[in-house]
C-alpha cells in the first residue's frame, strides 16, 4: 500500500540537477566574498564572473545579467527601477508583478489566456508562460508592438528559462530553482543598461548585498544540463491529458500553445481543495494553482481573467511534470484522477 | 592562503553546511520541495524554515519576529525604505548599505559623528522629528562597539524608532538592547551567503520591497530550506560558543598586537569586537604589501568598498587624514584561525612593511 510519494508539482519548484548539487556544495567549499580584493576574494569574483558567462551563454543571452535572490526580486527591481514606470501589465501575470504594477493597466485576455489588447507605450510588463496554465504568449511579437511606440518590454520567464528559447524582450525575470538549480538565487536579464537605474552596491551597482556565488555556480551548472527533455514532457502530458479528458475532466486552454510541463485540469464536481487532500493521501504531490497563493481559499485570478466561472474554476488542480517524470508516474496520477472523480460521481 | 578577512565573510561552519544538505536533495529526496506548497513535502520544507527561523530568533530579543531576507543589505533596504520616514539620523561610520539607502530614500538625513576612538557618544543628541536612528552594533571596518543600548534610549526620548546594523556582532555578542529592528546577515556568522534577516519589534509595521507571493508577509520570494537551515544551525552554533569564541578572538589578537609593536591601532582598544585588528603605519603603500603577500587574505577596509580608491569613510571620520587612511589595513580573525597562523602572517606582515623603509 505504501507507494513512493510522487511529486508532480514541478512548477512550484523542481529538485536540484546532480550536477547543480555538486556544483553547490563545491560552491560552498569556497566561501570567500567576491568583492574582497586579496587572493581568495578575487578566484571568487573569477569564479561568479565565470557563471555569469556561463548562464548567458547557457540561455543565449547577449546582454546583461545581475544575479538576484529569485525572480520575484528580479521583477521588483525591474518594476521599480526601469527608466520608464509601468504602463500596463497582463491581467494573468504573477503576484510578484501585479502587486508591483501600481496605477498600470491591466491588460485583458481571451478564454485562452492570451493578451489580446493592443499595448500602450511604457513599460509593458507580460509573462512568457503562464505559471498555471503553462499558456505561453508571443513576446517576439509584442516585443515589436511595444518597441514601436518607443516602450520597453518585461518577460516573466521564471517558468520557461532552461525549457523554452528565451523571448526577444528588454528585460527578463529568471529563477534558478524552477529549472533544476537552488532555490534562493535568480537572475534580472537587462538588453540595455541604459532602461535602468542603478541603486548602488555590488553587482555593477544594480543589486547589494554580497553575491551568491554557490548559487550562481549551481545556477550555471543546471541550465548546462539542457532541455531536450521537452518532447518527453509533451508526451508525457499528452498522455495524461487525454485520460483525464475520457474521463469526464477539463484541460484549461487545451487548444493554446503551452509549455509542455504544465497541465490546468478541472474536474468537475470536486473542489480543487478536496482533490488535493485525496491526492496528498495517496502520496501525489500537485497544486491548485501557484504554490504562493495556495492555502488561500481564493479563486485564481488567472483562471478568472480567462472568463471561467467561480465553481468551475475552483475545481481546477495543476499537474506539472519534471525532468524525471516517468510514463509509469503518470499512470499512477491517472488512477488516483479516476478513484477521487469516480468517487464524486458515485457520491452525486 | 592564510584566511584573515573574517569581516568580509566567514568560513562556511561544518555544522551548517551539514544542516543544509537534506535540503540540498533531489528527486530521492524529498528534501527539495516549495516550503510554501501545501502538500506534503512542502510541509516538511516549511517546517524546517520555520525550525530555522527559531534558531535565528534565539539570537535576537524576545518580543519580535525574523523576517527571512536574501541579504542584510535587503534587510536594511527594507527597514530605511519599507516606510516614509520623513527624517533618519545614521552614524557617520554606518556601512554603505545604510549611508547610501538613507540619502536615496528622500529623507533629510541627519549624520551622527562619531569621537576620535570610533565611537558614537552614547548621550548624542537626536535632533527633534527624526523617525529613525541607526547605529550599529560592530563598525566593520574598525571594529568597535557602539553603545547601542543608550542610543536607543535618546532614540526613543525623541520618539525616534531604532534600527540596528547588527552584522557584525550578532553570535558574538548579546543582542542590542532596546532596538525596535536589527539587521542579520548568515555569511557573516559562518553561515551560508545568500540569506540575511531582518527582526522587526512587535507592533513595528513596514511596507514590503518585494511584492509578489507574500511569503514572508513582508517578502516575497521562495525561501530556501538549505539556507535557511544553514542560518538556523550557524545561529545556534554561535550562541553556544559565544564564550569560546571570543575568548579565542581575544587570544588571538594579545598575540597579534605583541607582534606588530609598530603599528598603530585605529579606534577605541577597549570598546572593541576583538576579531578586528585595525592598523597603520606612516607611508605605508597597502597595495604593495598586498602584492607582497599574496598567500594572506587580508584588507584595506570594506570588502564592498575595495577597488573603489576612496579612502575609508570611517576612518576619515575617527580624524585620520587620507594618507593614513590609505596606509591602513584589517585583519580580521575568527573561529577557524590556528594561532600558528596568525602568528606566521603577523611576522610576515610586519617584515615586508619595514622592507618598504616605514
Amino acid at each position: 500500500m505504501n507507494e513512493p510519494p510522487l511529486y508532480l508539482d514541478h512548477a512550484a519548484t523542481t529538485p536540484l540537477l546532480p550536477a547543480a548539487r555538486e556544483a553547490m556544495l563545491e560552491g560552498l567549499d569556497r566561501w570567500a566574498n567576491p568583492s574582497s580584493p586579496h587572493r581568495a576574494g578575487r578566484a571568487a569574483r573569477a569564479a561568479l564572473e565565470d557563471a555569469r558567462e556561463r548562464v548567458k551563454a547557457a540561455l543565449g543571452w547577449q546582454g546583461e545579467l545581475v544575479f538576484t535572490s529569485g525572480a520575484s526580486e528580479a521583477l521588483a527591481i525591474a518594476l521599480t527601477r526601469c527608466r520608464l514606470a509601468p504602463a500596463a501589465v497582463s491581467g494573468v501575470e504573477h503576484e510578484a508583478v501585479l502587486r508591483h504594477a501600481g496605477e498600470a493597466r491591466k491588460l485583458a485576455v481571451d478564454g485562452n489566456g492570451l493578451v489580446v489588447e493592443p499595448l500602450p507605450a511604457g513599460l509593458v510588463a507580460i509573462q512568457h508562460a503562464n505559471n498555471e496554465t503553462g499558456v505561453v504568449q508571443p513576446i517576439d511579437r509584442f516585443a515589436e508592438d511595444v518597441r514601436a511606440q518607443g516602450g520597453l518590454l518585461l518577460a516573466d520567464c521564471a517558468q520557461t528559462a532552461g525549457k523554452l528559447s528565451l523571448p526577444d524582450a528588454d528585460l527578463i525575470a529568471i529563477s534558478a530553482h524552477k529549472f533544476g538549480g537552488p532555490i534562493g538565487i535568480g537572475a534580472l536579464l537587462v538588453k540595455d543598461w541604459a532602461t535602468l537605474r542603478p541603486s548602488g552596491g555590488q553587482e555593477r551597482g544594480y543589486r547589494g548585498g554580497t553575491e551568491n556565488l554557490p548559487g550562481a555556480l549551481a545556477m550555471a551548472a543546471a541550465l548546462e544540463q539542457g532541455r531536450d527533455w521537452m518532447g518527453s514532457a509533451a508526451r508525457l502530458r499528452e498522455r495524461l491529458e487525454s485520460a483525464i479528458t475520457a474521463a469526464g475532466g477539463e484541460i484549461v486552454a487545451a487548444g493554446a500553445q503551452r509549455l509542455p510541463t504544465i497541465g490546468a485540469c478541472r474536474m468537475p464536481g470536486v473542489s480543487a481543495a478536496a482533490q488535493l487532500i485525496r491526492f496528498d493521501g495517496m502520496g501525489i504531490a500537485v497544486s491548485a494553482g501557484s504554490a504562493c497563493s495556495s492555502g488561500s481559499l481564493r479563486i485564481s485570478h488567472v483562471l478568472g481573467a480567462m472568463g471561467m466561472q467561480d465553481k468551475a474554476a475552483s475545481e481546477v488542480i495543476r499537474i506539472s511534470i519534471g525532468i524525471e517524470t516517468k510514463d509509469c508516474d503518470m499512470g499512477r496520477v491517472i488512477a488516483a484522477w479516476r478513484k477521487i472523480a469516480g468517487k464524486a460521481s458515485l457520491a452525486a | 592562503m592564510i584566511y584573515l578577512d573574517y569581516q568580509a565573510t566567514t568560513p562556511l561552519a561544518p555544522e551548517a553546511r551539514d544542516a543544509m544538505l537534506p535540503w540540498l536533495a533531489g528527486p530521492e529526496g524529498m528534501g527539495f520541495a516549495n516550503p510554501h506548497s501545501p502538500h506534503r513535502p512542502g510541509r516538511a520544507a516549511a517546517a524546517a524554515v520555520e525550525f530555522a527561523r527559531d534558531k535565528v530568533a534565539a539570537l535576537l530579543p524576545p518580543g519580535g519576529r525574523v523576517i527571512f531576507t536574501g541579504s542584510a543589505t535587503e534587510a536594511l533596504n527594507l527597514a530605511l525604505l519599507g516606510r516614509n520616514w520623513k527624517q533618519v539620523a545614521v552614524s557617520t561610520i554606518e556601512h554603505a548599505a545604510v549611508l547610501d539607502t538613507a540619502q536615496a530614500s528622500g529623507a533629510a538625513v541627519h549624520v551622527l559623528e562619531t569621537d576620535g576612538d570610533g565611537l558614537v557618544p552614547g548621550n548624542i543628541a537626536i535632533p527633534s522629528g527624526t523617525g529613525l536612528v541607526a547605529v550599529m552594533q560592530v563598525n566593520n571596518e574598525i571594529g568597535t562597539i557602539q553603545p547601542v543600548a543608550a542610543i536607543a534610549d535618546a532614540a526613543h526620548a525623541t520618539g525616534a524608532l531604532f534600527l540596528c546594523d547588527a552584522v557584525q556582532g550578532a553570535g558574538k555578542l548579546a543582542p542590542p538592547e532596546g532596538a525596535d529592528m536589527i539587521a542579520l546577515s548568515a555569511h557573516k556568522l559562518y553561515g551560508p551567503k545568500g540569506i540575511g534577516a531582518l527582526w522587526l519589534r512587535d507592533g513595528i509595521e513596514l511596507a514590503p520591497l518585494i511584492h509578489g507571493g507574500g511569503q514572508e508577509g513582508l517578502r516575497s520570494g521562495t525561501l530556501s530550506p538549505a539556507l535557511c537551515a544553514g542560518f538556523g544551525a550557524a545561529a545556534t552554533l554561535a550562541s553556544a560558543r559565544m564564550e569560546a569564541d571570543a575568548s579565542h578572538a581575544a587570544a588571538l589578537w594579545v598575540r597579534a598586537r605583541e607582534l606588530l609593536p609598530d603599528w598603530t591601532l585605529n579606534g577605541s582598544a577597549s570598546q572593541r569586537w576583538q576579531g578586528n585588528l585595525n592598523l597603520r603605519r606612516d607611508g605605508l603603500d597597502v597595495a604593495r604589501l598586498m602584492s607582497d603577500l599574496r598567500d594572506i587574505a587580508f584588507s584595506a577596509g570594506s570588502a564592498c568598498a575595495s577597488g573603489s580608491g576612496r579612502p575609508s569613510h570611517v576612518l576619515r571620520a575617527i580624524g585620520l587624514s587620507d594618507r593614513q587612511a590609505k596606509s591602513s589595513i584589517r585583519i580580521g580573525f575568527g573561529r577557524y584561525t590556528a594561532m600558528g597562523d596568525l602568528e606566521d602572517a603577523c611576522a610576515r606582515i610586519d617584515a615586508a612593511a619595514t622592507a618598504q623603509g616605514v
